[in-house]
């Protein structure tokens, strides 16, 4: 069943009067009959029904004048299909600033009462000491009471942070009493207390961002991670040989981007790795959108090079070189970070070999190329020796793949790897 | 008198090509000179226009946009003369002109996120050669002067080259030939021989101010104060809208300056879902434009051709679900991100701006939390 609440029908209209049904209960009404009509401050307007189905109840009675966004008429079962979606959002209505207030929990309501971090002992009539959002935002997440801090009117990050220092790491100095400065939100334990040599590193877009993206990911993508140890160093020789050649002198190309032609190549095998979990479906893009996270100054930024599986390796190379460069000088547009379908994390370059990558949201599946270090290795012969070896863990989405597809597409990586050769065969 | 009624003496320069009552007819200035299948197409996007500006008007009444100006009435002016325009050429729009806007190719989703107030323009301008609306009275038509400078100096016209020759198109109300900003425009236009052409749609209305009170003289008389060519057209007759903006935006377009069309044609709708027009006009005076309806004289016509009966039930069917389409998506526009819009502002953005934006994403933490605690 749905409810239609008053509309402002006029730009900040806060009522009207129903003055005349056109329907009585038990009709059927079709989307944008005519229901009823309404007179506001400005003049009488008729409400074209967004509904279809049978009116079940007409909840105003002509004469009496309502506020914006109480439910006037209900229209029941018969509703069209297409039309449950928005019985489910009619409290959500854009204009009826009423329901918004009431049965959303409001945006608009503003609480009169002093915020917990002012503390116990300031009343209802004490004023909130000024400070730009972010520094209230800080003084929240440290537990300080703001009107205790030293300042010349405006409350700056500078007089909070000096505060904090100057309190030498006493909790309940920097805080007031306990009671005063509860916990920030009761989901967070509660803050370490700060101490003279604390420093705080105000977020940065980039670390925003990549928190709101691991939080999502790893609480909706049930993640497996799986690794494999590989010689690689017949691929370690062919990236020199390559880099001997005239036709490549000016291609600076490395191991990974052998690695992310090589996952290109798997993924032919085994798309599934790239696929998108939908609720009903799951949905195998037709192109590759090739990630590689980059460490930025900025943060962990990761370019997506479009279409990768049309590029050979020198198209890689040279793409890759571009997004980095760009990502690096912090001008990288969203639209280049976007459209991921894979992504390759190269730990390596932090000396680490394996690791447990998390996915980025919404993908399927992530590497992780672990340091190339000189390692002994049992050969085919039993003899052991030194080779260039790596790590690869691929970290996907259960929900999606099962151990079956990701083993295999991981196999796959590292037998390319291991044997480039073998890219002839795929 | 009822003083927005026009008198025969109004009427004798208007170009007409296709009568009230559906009668062609012939002018010796202008022609129109499509096929049945033009007909038909004119015919179609003035009825999904409508359709798209009833179910605009019917959101605003379901709570779910914020405002809806509807143009009602006047499909005529506005698809005839966006028929003539091609794909290099720019367009220049106000807020009412959603029938510009569509058959410039703008899906009709995007006209409602600023009226519902999730957005602040709707649709790259340059992929489908039309601005974003105006709701400045009149600045549209200094934003399609500079534009039509830029035409200039690009050297896109002259050459006799369709592919490549390009002419800007600006529409404005009557109420908007009393702002400095059209004036201005027009003395540019005039003096550089800019390739632009004003479309005055004269819909009798500013909000309640009639048009005689802009002016004791029809408005396209403006134009020879200036030195540019002037039509006066019936603007709710597609065939002579579409006729006379082919030849301004031909001779814009051979490098021989402006030209000044003044459409006559009716708001048939309020000026805004927040306007009440019955009280500043009444029976007399709708009734007279209602016998002139842009659609109901090309639908005379089609049905006396006999030959589109399945296109036109089929038709009946497209606008309905158009309807539906709209109303959906309507619903299901995102809210916008308020830490999103700093990302619009410059292509690379300002420490300050940065500054700002951290600001915002703050104060919605601490909001969001301050509600939820
Ligand atoms: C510069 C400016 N002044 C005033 C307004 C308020 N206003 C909004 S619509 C309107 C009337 C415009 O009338 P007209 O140009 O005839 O266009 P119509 O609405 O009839 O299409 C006015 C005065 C405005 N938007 N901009």
């Amino acid at each position: 069943m749905a409810q239609f609440r008053l509309p402002d029908v006029g730009e900040g209209l806060t009522e009207a009067e129903i003055v005349t049904w056109h329907v009585a209960v038990g009709d059927v009404v079709a989307v944008n009959d005519v229901l009823v009509d309404i007179e506001t401050a400005k003049s009488v307007v008729e409400l074209p029904s967004p509904f279809a189905g049978t009116v079940t109840d007409l909840l105003v009675e002509p004469g009496r004048t309502v506020p914006v966004g109480t439910p006037i008429v209900a229209i029941g079962e018969a509703a069209e299909v297409a039309d449950a979606a928005a019985e489910e959002k009619a409290p959500e209505m854009l204009v009826g600033y009423g329901p918004k207030d009431e049965a959303s929990g409001g945006r608009r309501r503003r609480r009169a009462a002093v915020p917990a971090a002012v503390g116990a002992t300031a009343t209802a009539t004490v004023e909130r000491p000024r400070a730009a959002p972010p520094v209230r935002l800080l003084a929240r997440r440290l537990g300080v009471d703001l009107a205790r801090v030293p300042c010349d009117g405006i409350v700056t990050r500078r007089d909070l942070e000096s505060f904090v220092r100057s309190h030498d790491g006493d909790a309940s100095r920097v805080a007031g009493d306990a009671a005063a400065a509860p916990a920030p939100a009761p989901a967070t334990a509660p803050a370490p207390a700060p101490s003279a040599g604390d420093r705080t590193v105000p977020h940065t877009a980039v670390r925003r961002v990549t928190a709101a993206a691991m939080v999502a990911s790893a609480f909706t993508a049930p993640h497996v991670t799986e690794w494999v140890e590989v010689d690689v160093s017949r691929t370690v020789e062919l990236v020199e040989r390559l880099r001997g050649e005239r036709e490549w002198r000016d291609v600076p190309v490395s191991t990974l981007h052998l690695v992310l032609r090589s996952v290109c190549l798997a993924l032919r095998r085994t798309p599934e790795l790239h696929a998108v979990w939908g609720d009903d479906a799951l949905t195998i893009p037709e192109h590759v959108g090739l990630g590689v996270a980059a460490a930025t100054d900025r943060g962990l930024v990761v370019p997506v090079v479009p279409q990768a599986e049309t590029l050979d390796l020198r198209g890689i190379v040279e793409q890759v070189g571009e997004l980095v460069a760009v990502a690096r000088s912090g001008r990288l547009q969203p639209a280049q970070m976007a459209g991921g379908t894979f992504t390759v994390t190269n730990i390596g370059v932090f000396g680490v070999d394996a690791g447990t990558p998390i996915l980025p949201p919404g993908q399927t599946g992530i590497l992780a190329v672990g340091a190339i270090t000189r390692k002994p290795w049992v050969d085919e012969h039993d003899q052991v020796v030194p080779r260039w070896v790596t790590t690869l863990a691929l970290s996907f989405d259960h929900r999606a793949v099962d151990g079956a597809q990701g083993s295999r597409f991981l196999r796959d990586v590292a037998d390319l790897l291991h044997d480039p050769a073998l890219a002839l065969t795929v | 008198m009822n003083p927005s009624l026009p008198t025969e003496s109004d009427e004798s320069d208007l170009v007409r090509l296709l009568t009230p009552e559906g009668a062609r007819v012939e002018h010796a200035d202008a022609g129109w000179s499509g096929t049945d299948a033009d007909l038909f197409a004119l015919y179609r996007d003035m009825v999904l226009t409508r359709r798209i500006d009833t179910e605009g008007y019917a959101l605003q009444r379901h709570g779910e946009l914020g405002l809806w100006p509807p143009c009602l009435g006047q499909e005529a002016v506005q698809v005839g003369t966006a028929h003539a325009l091609r794909a290099q050429d720019m367009a220049f729009p106000t807020y009412r002109d959603h029938g510009v806007a569509w058959v410039r190719g703008v899906p009709p989703e995007r006209l409602l996120g600023i009226y519902r107030g999730t957005e602040h323009g709707g649709w790259d301008p340059a992929e489908h050669g039309i601005a974003l609306p105006a709701i400045i009275i009149g600045a549209q038509t200094l934003h399609a002067a500079g534009y039509a400078m830029g035409v200039l100096m690009d050297e896109a016209v002259g050459h006799a080259d369709s592919s490549r020759d390009a002419a800007v198109a600006v529409y404005l109300g009557d109420g908007a030939t009393s702002q400095g900003d059209t004036l201005e425009a027009m003395s540019w236009a005039a003096s550089f021989s800019l390739p632009l052409v004003f479309v005055i749609e004269n819909n009798q209305y500013a909000i309640s101010t009639a048009t005689s009170r802009q002016t004791t003289v029809p408005l396209v008389r403006r134009a020879a104060g200036f030195g540019i060519h002037g039509v006066r057209v019936d603007g709710n007759d597609v065939l002579a809208s579409q006729a006379v903006m082919e030849a301004a935006l031909g001779r814009a377009r051979d490098g021989h300056g402006p030209t000044v069309i003044e459409a006559v044609t009716y708001r048939r709708g309020a000026h805004t879902t927040s306007d009440d027009p019955s009280r500043y006009r009444a029976g007399e005076e709708t009734e007279y434009w209602e016998a002139r309806d842009p659609i109901a004289r090309v639908r005379v016509l089609l049905d006396s051709l006999g030959t589109f009966e399945r296109e036109l039930a089929e038709l009946d069917a497209e606008a309905e679900a158009l309807g539906e389409r709209l109303r959906s998506a309507c619903r299901t526009l995102p809210e916008p991100d308020l830490a999103a819009l700093f990302d619009l502002v410059h292509v690379e953005t300002t420490p300050e701006l940065r500054e700002q934006q951290e600001a915002a994403i703050a104060w919605k933490a601490l909001d969001t939390e301050e509600t939820a605690s």
